[in-house]
């Protein structure tokens, strides 16, 4: 059965992800002294959620799961993502 | 055949002995019955503290408590009856008891996991009570801890909030637990649409508790962050924006009233159908609506918030939104009233409880318009009326549901029955008891009396008076209610398998159950609320008392 394999990462594989993971960071630094208006909340988010990306589909192996794991955890962004949104039906408005 | 020993003669694990077989134990049915005393428990002590609440507003000025102990007796009193009461009450007791044996299978699909939710509810139930005795004293915020209060008052409010993160835990891996024992443990024959409404409304509350409790448990710990390195994300004196904690809070706390009133309503959707002797009008119907309710419930939270200064388009977004809700709603309510028509209604002290619910909580949620639309919240907003209109679903509607489920489930839980006499008496002093003491909250209410106030003008005299009666009516039609199913232990009145004529899975295996519930393998029916062969039995019996069988 799929959720019973093991799945062991190669160590390049774990280190090009720490690059990437470092790299993006300096970026998030990067980007936060350029002020773009109205697209800073927006870049600085599409940042940060590219490293979880990577962080969920590597680190934490989600690349590598069944159907049931991808589609809860699918649920659980689509929840976050409508929470946060709805949120801006307040705050792009006071 | 003789019955084989019931989970009370065999421990889960085996070996185990005496409080260790209770402690340490995997089985499902014994840790639904941990909860239900730990629940009765608290359920309880908040009871007396709403007690001493009503009979403080009796009279004008101080009655029975100074105003600081009054601010922290109603944050006790909130603070219990839903973090350690409502929310917990029906999936953790008759969830963990019912929903393995409805899907025809032994356990859970983590018994251990299990295990740690119960010690997790048990030690944030301790940290509520450490609360109360230590530095500062228990929190006189409310049970909703809104910032800047919580963040400036001297009272003991990290623990509290500490307490319901645990709670909030505890509740998730319920949730996980319930949601995988559906998908991977429920009979291999029982498909999507053969599983019991009560299981169907588990299932969904589940996904709500497992999606909307981190957020709780993040805001809660952002509070005790704010306060101990004084970090400004909610204090506008630091930088911090109030309405964002508002926000946080309600995105838990609105879908946490659906946690509380979905599994009330698959109570009902059993009740019903067993007492009418008739399939559930739109089965499907009700399915879909549990669902419709735990995902249009989880975007409606921001209209606890209409006078706070949030902004107007936010204002009609989630007013539109909150209407929304009302039509899965109905559309349970509305099958329930047609199971009734037309059926061979058998009137029991579970039945009666349900009709109880049906009218309270239908007038808490037509009630609950008023608030949802923005022009008459303005009005009414943070007055009596809120609070009858809450009480009005949490106790009429949770509440009596909680109380249906004991009557309901109590013979095949114990597998003894209860003086249904005492039990109709109890019913009706506590519906005549919630009448007089919520009602006059609502005129109280519209005529502009804030909630959370010590003390009142002279108009609102007579109305508190009348609450006051009510209150203790009801506090003793609830106090009689559970003497009288403690007395059942006494009266030892033995239940048989099936006494009501159920036919949900539970109804198949003895009362109280063996430790892997089925002895035989269980027969899935196409339709979970096929009623022809309890109709076809009873048929036979009344032959047979007759004097010709066939």
């Amino acid at each position: 059965m799929k959720e019973n394999e093991q799945h062991i990462l190669s160590y390049k594989t774990l280190a090009l992800v720490l690059a990437a993971l470092l790299v993006l960071t300096g970026l998030t630094i990067g980007v936060s002294y350029v002020h773009m208006g109205i697209l800073n909340v927006p870049i600085a988010l599409a940042i940060a959620s590219t490293k979880v990306s990577f962080v969920l589909l590597y680190f934490m192996h989600l690349k590598f799961e069944g159907r049931a794991i991808k589609i809860s955890f699918l649920c659980t962004i689509c929840f976050l993502a409508i929470m946060i949104s709805f949120t801006f039906w307040d705050v792009a408005y006071r | 055949m003789a019955n084989p020993p019931s989970f009370y003669e065999t421990p889960a694990p085996p070996g185990l002995k005496g409080i260790k077989a209770w402690l340490l134990t995997h089985d499902h049915k014994r840790l639904g019955l941990m909860y239900l005393w730990a629940i009765l428990f608290w359920f309880v002590i908040a009871l007396c503290v709403g007690f001493l609440l009503r009979i403080e507003l009796a009279t004008m000025g101080p009655t029975i408590m100074s105003a600081r102990v009054y601010n922290s007796a109603f944050t006790l009193h909130g603070v219990i009856m839903i973090f350690l009461f409502i929310i917990p009450a029906i999936p953790a007791i008759f969830g963990n008891f019912f929903l393995p044996i409805q899907l025809g299978t032994d356990d859970v699909f983590f018994p251990r996991l299990n295990l740690l939710s119960w010690y997790l509810y048990m030690l944030g139930g301790m940290l509520a009570i450490v609360s109360l005795f230590s530095s500062g004293g228990f929190p006189d915020t409310g049970w909703t801890f809104y910032v800047p209060f919580s963040v400036g008052t001297k009272h003991n409010v990290p623990m509290t909030v500490f307490a319901a993160f645990i709670l909030g835990m505890s509740s998730m891996l319920t949730g996980l637990n319930f949601i995988t024992t559906v998908h991977r443990k429920r009979d291999p024959k029982m498909g999507w649409m053969q599983i019991p409404l009560f299981t169907w409304s588990l299932y969904a509350t589940a996904w709500v508790q497992l999606l909307a409790t981190p957020v709780i448990s993040i805001t809660l710990l952002l509070v005790i962050v704010e306060r101990v390195f004084q970090v400004g994300l909610f204090d506008p004196a630091k930088g911090g924006d109030p309405i964002l904690y508002q926000h946080l809070f309600w995105m838990y706390s609105h879908p946490a009233v659906y946690v509380m009133i979905l599994p009330g309503m698959g109570v009902i959707s059993e009740v019903i159908p067993t007492f009418s002797r008739k399939a559930i009008f739109g089965y499907k119907a009700i399915v879909v609506s549990s669902m419709g309710i735990a995902i249009a419930g989880s975007l409606v939270w921001a209209h606890h918030m209409y006078t706070s200064g949030m902004s107007d388009t936010a204002v009609f977004v989630f007013s539109l939104l909150t209407f929304l809700v009302a039509i899965p709603t109905a559309v349970k309510v509305f099958s329930w009233v047609s199971t009734l028509y037309k059926a061979s209604i058998e009137m029991t002290p579970p039945l009666l409880l349900s009709l109880v619910f049906i009218y309270l909580f239908s007038v808490g949620g037509l009630t609950g318009l008023v608030l949802g639309a923005a022009g008459p919240d303005i009005h009414v907003h943070d007055t009596h009326f809120v609070v009858a209109h809450f009480h009005f679903t949490m106790f009429g509607g949770t509440g009596f549901a909680f109380f249906a489920a004991l009557h309901y489930w109590w013979p095949k839980m114990f597998g003894i029955l209860y003086n249904f006499r005492v039990a109709y008496i109890a019913t009706t002093l506590t519906t005549v008891g919630f009448m007089f003491h919520y009602v006059p909250m609502f005129i109280l209410g519209l005529q502009g009396m804030p909630r959370r106030y010590y003390d009142y003008l002279p108009q609102y005299a007579q109305g508190n008076m009348l609450a006051a009666v009510g209150g203790v009516l009801l506090f003793f039609g609830v106090m009689l209610m559970l003497a009288n199913l403690m007395l059942s232990f006494r009266q030892r009145k033995t239940a048989s398998a099936n006494p009501w004529g159920g036919c949900t899975l539970e109804w198949t295996v003895p009362s109280p159950p063996p430790l892997h519930n089925f002895v035989t393998e269980p027969v899935i029916k196409d339709y979970p609320y096929d009623f022809s062969d309890v109709i076809a039995q009873i048929e036979t019996e009344a032959k047979v008392e007759q004097g010709k069988p066939d």
